[in-house]
């Protein structure tokens, strides 16, 4: 499975969609990298004449890259074609820097582990300067529908 | 082992996966971990994960798929264990 594949079955909407491009992917992990452009939504909001990336969006850039990616990476042998879904059940970061407007980050995840569709993984966030934003472990359920 | 420290030590494991105080406090062979404990499926697979470190075993999808409640968990518990043993 190409990364454009990957990419492609990402089940997110461009308004929420946080991977501009996976740099590799293999069974052990995955890197990627997002650039949080200043028009993002939330930055309006948070906070007021103040913008600052939200530690959930960290968190979902995350997820999205070193879990979801990987999971669907994980799950290529299966014989679906259809949906898949991830649920974040858990996790644990801390966040040790700021992230503002306009940063490119480079996220890479270290499986844990995959046992009976649960995915858990170590993950990291960097700016291009390689200074660690947040890291911490995410895990999730993988969850494959058929057309049945 | 015998099943009372099987079901003891399955209580220990369990008990920070549930909120159901009273439920956890009568665990016994009928206790379900769903419906009796609350507990979800991401949980359910920690809990089998810690049980193959407790127990030094280790288990398949078809057992795991039947780890629903004590009983079914003890029986597969035990039956690892005799095959290691053997």
């Amino acid at each position: 499975m190409t990364k454009e594949e990957i990419l492609a079955k990402l089940p997110y909407g461009k308004s929420f969609l946080f991977v501009d491009e996976l740099l590799h992917i293999d069974e052990n992990g995955a890197k990627g990298v997002f650039t949080y452009t200043e028009n993002l939504f939330f930055y309006e909001s948070h906070f007021k004449n103040h913008p600052v990336t939200p530690a959930v969006i960290l968190t979902e850039t995350m997820a999205q890259i070193g879990l979801v990616c990987l999971g669907i990476y994980l799950l290529k042998d299966n014989d679906i074609e259809d949906q898949l879904s991830i649920a974040m059940t858990s996790n644990a970061i801390d966040f040790l820097k700021p992230v503002y407007p306009g940063e490119k980050v480079i996220v890479t995840s270290e499986k844990i582990y995959f046992r009976f569709n649960k995915l858990s993984c170590k993950v990291k966030m960097e700016n291009v300067a390689g200074k660690v934003l947040c890291k911490g472990n995410i895990s999730g359920m993988l969850i494959s529908k058929s057309n049945g | 082992m015998n099943k009372e420290q099987i079901i003891e030590a399955l209580k220990t494991i369990v008990q920070p996966y549930s909120e159901e105080t009273s439920a956890l406090a009568h665990i016994d062979e009928n206790t379900d971990f769903i419906n009796d404990l609350k507990i979800n499926s991401a949980n359910l697979v920690d809990i089998i994960l810690d049980i193959e470190e407790k127990f030094n075993i280790e288990i398949d999808n078809d057992s795991m798929a039947k780890m629903l409640n004590v009983k079914a968990t003890t029986e597969i518990i035990e039956s690892k264990l005799a095959a290691n043993a053997g």
